[in-house]
């Protein structure tokens, strides 16, 4: 059982589309250590993230200001929607020792995996 | 002059490595979600990572914004030549993580770049630009004889 992404709204009995939400882009790493997941939501900073667990599902929340530069837009690329993504954690992940850090609209969490679980050497005697 | 128009990585793209199926009916769902301006994709399938851009203006500033997470201020280049705005720019790898595997990848990294063509003249010397949040914002003001001002038209 790893990491395993879900598309939003899959997991969760409720209402799919209360808002419109835009799908961050992930990376995740995996080390013998741990996993290490990097979100890229542009406009997001501290204020606006929310992360929340529960058992082993991982929802990331990014809100964004909807402010727009002053004037008419003359054309428009990005979305105002803020970001939502849902993941089902491996259960080998200490959930207490989950750290977050946001630095430049990405996301980095650490999610380390718990001790005994790591690969370890048994001495024979 | 590449990529005027955004390329955007299909929606379809999630990566079913590992046996995981995906849900056929929340792709599409997706890929109706995503703004109208992604379905027009450039042919240049090959240009990878095209960022998001906006242009606004007012009658005294033209507006750009670039959504650029993760990148540092001075990765990124900002140019003006002949009414065009570039920004281009390279995202490095970090890879602060050692001896890792890659499970899932869908960040781009590399070198980017697109080009704007501006709706007005601006004065180069008065442009100012910031970089927060991932966001790149970029104001310039637009010359003085570009301005629209009021004529008072007789009429006899």
């Amino acid at each position: 059982m790893k990491l395993m992404a879900q598309n939003e709204g899959r997991t969760v009995p409720e209402q799919k589309k209360q808002t419109e939400f835009a799908v961050p882009e992930v990376n995740i790493f995996e080390t013998k250590d741990g996993y290490v997941l990097e979100a890229e939501m542009p406009g997001v900073n501290k204020s606006g993230l929310e992360v929340t667990l529960e058992g082993t599902e991982l929802t990331l929340v990014g809100h964004r200001p909807p402010t727009m530069p002053p004037g008419n837009a003359v054309f428009r690329e990005s979305s105002s929607a803020s970001f939502r993504r849902v993941f089902d954690l491996d259960p080998a992940i200490d959930t207490s020792k989950i750290s977050a850090k946001m630095e430049q609209g990405i996301l980095t969490l650490t999610l380390p995996k718990s001790e005994e679980v790591k690969p370890r050497r048994i001495t024979v005697d | 002059m590449n990529s005027l128009l955004r390329w955007q990585r299909p929606g379809l793209g999630a990566w079913t490595g590992f046996g995981q199926l995906t849900d056929l009916r929340d792709e599409i769902d997706r890929l109706f979600e995503s703004p109208l301006a992604a379905l027009t994709r450039s042919s240049q399938l090959l240009s990878g990572w095209t960022p998001a851009i906006d242009l606004h203006e007012d009658k005294d500033n033209v507006y750009v914004k670039a959504e650029l997470p993760g990148m540092k201020k001075e990765d990124i280049d900002v140019s003006l030549h002949e009414g065009m705005l570039s920004i281009s720019g390279e995202r490095k790898v970090e890879n602060k993580v050692k001896d890792s595997q890659i499970y899932r990848a869908e960040r781009f990294f590399g070198r980017f770049q697109r080009t704007v063509s501006l709706p007005s003249p601006v004065a180069i010397d008065r442009v100012k630009a910031q970089y927060t949040d991932g966001i790149l914002t970029i104001t310039l003001p637009k010359t003085e004889e570009a301005k629209p001002k009021q004529i008072d038209v007789n009429i006899s």
